[in-house]
């Protein structure tokens, strides 16, 4: 088996976004799709903090304290950018106005459950940020994650056991090793990545897996 | 008409301990660290603290944490690199915690500024966020209950103001400043360039009708 890295699941996420759309894209591993948009798309980045047409890193130096993206990086405006109030943001967000947001995530169900916001730990404090808005407002939520935790449990379950974000948003989910969709009778195979075979991973998911 | 201050202690004066105070910003942008310092000396605590991160770091809302007087905090994202002052608040059971997702704390407040009972959202909807609220299901959505968030007091940072109150912003610095303003009994901004003549209508983001105080302070951090 050869997993996918984080940049080439990253690259297989934005070889599935349309030219033209309007994307948010969660903090983290999320962010590293706007760096593989294949030549001549045109895709419009939207951050939580107050601009959509969210543009690189800037170069050292040129960086603007008050110029970040919803992870706290310095970015740059693009030509056509805008800036707006967080009532404005979320209002593109939960209004359905963004087409696409990638988010990471603890856990998937089998019914398009998404937990990616707290865990079972009551000593560590939930932080859930824009993600229950995005999720309910968003039509197509794509899911980058690694298809097993750290301890190497499934994260693509039957039922999430930790908090949910949201229930049953789940569009899609790109692991390392596979592309699922999630339908009305659950996930569905799209690709294993290069090598992987399918009994090797139903057997690190903990859900029925259709071909 | 002239709400221009001299200084950073004369805005933060009316604040007083048990005062719930709105506090602009997102990440590093559009924090008033010059308010917030000023609030630290002037001594008020017992605060509730609504504002969109716990803080990074040993400044801005950090700092406020640090110094002991915080009582709760309002927020969507507490955990952020470098939140060590929060969390060391919280594990120590010092300040309490009201995690609201987003984009419901934003019009929560502006529900509170622009006299709405509430709203229906379906942000969190059949999630832990809505346990113990009001529940609607709208043609086949449902939707939670969320009511206003208002407080005695806004601090925020802008880029330019005039004498009248009214108030423009530099990139990702707007966020939460104009509700904030909106959704404040009492509103007091720092202001990156604050001029004796007007800002031109057109390029008024927060109309001065809400804020009350605002006093200059060029520093960016």
């Amino acid at each position: 088996m050869t997993p996918r890295t984080d940049a080439q699941i990253a690259a297989r996420i934005a070889a599935d976004i349309p030219d033209g759309s309007y994307v948010n894209l969660g903090i983290g591993k999320p962010t590293h799709v706007a760096s593989h948009v294949p030549e001549g798309r045109e895709v419009i980045y939207h951050s939580e903090n107050g601009i959509i047409g969210t543009g690189p890193t800037p170069p050292e130096g040129e960086e603007d304290v008050e110029l970040i993206d919803a992870s706290k990086r310095y970015v740059t405006a693009n030509p056509g950018a805008a800036f707006f109030e967080h009532c404005d943001s979320f209002a593109m967000m939960r209004g359905g106005h963004i087409d696409i947001a990638v988010l990471g995530a603890y856990q998937v169900a089998e019914n398009g459950d998404l937990a990616n916001w707290a865990t079972l730990d009551e000593t560590f404090p939930p932080a859930v940020g824009g993600a229950m808005d995005l999720v309910v407002g968003v039509p197509t939520i794509l899911v980058m994650m690694k298809h097993t935790d750290r301890a190497g449990a499934p994260k693509l379950l039957e039922r999430c056991t930790y908090p949910l974000t949201g229930l049953g948003v789940v569009s899609r989910v790109y692991t390392d090793l596979a592309v699922l969709d999630v339908m009305a009778d659950g996930f569905r195979l799209v690709e294993l990545s290069p090598g992987c075979d399918l009994d090797g991973v139903r057997a690190v998911t903990a859900a029925r897996i259709h071909t | 008409m002239d709400k221009r201050l001299d200084s950073l202690a004369a805005a933060v004066a009316p604040i007083k301990d048990g005062s719930s105070v709105m506090i602009g910003g997102f990440g590093s942008a559009g924090i008033p660290f010059g308010l917030i310092d000023a609030l630290i000396a002037q001594g008020a605590r017992d605060l509730t603290i609504i504002t969109n991160n716990a803080g990074a770091g040993e400044t801005g809302v950090a700092r406020l944490l640090k110094e002991n007087r915080v009582a709760k905090v309002v927020c969507s994202y507490p955990r952020s690199p470098g939140s060590i002052w929060f969390e060391r608040r919280f594990e120590a059971g010092q300040v309490a915690l009201e995690v609201v997702p987003q984009g419901t704390l934003a019009e929560r407040i502006r529900a509170a500024g622009a006299g709405l009972g509430g709203f229906l959202t379906p942000t969190g909807y059949g999630t832990l966020l809505a346990e113990g609220k009001e529940t609607r299901v709208i043609d086949g959505v449902g939707y939670v209950m969320e009511a206003p968030l208002p407080a005695d007091f806004a601090i925020l940072r802008a880029e330019r103001g005039d004498r009248w109150g009214n108030l423009s912003f530099h990139a990702t610095a707007r966020n939460f400043n104009p509700v904030m303003a909106m959704g404040s009994k009492h509103a007091t901004a720092e202001v990156r360039h604050l001029s004796a003549g007007p800002l031109d209508p057109e390029d008024v983001v927060t109309p001065g009708i809400f804020v009350q105080s605002l006093v200059e302070y060029a520093v960016r951090p």
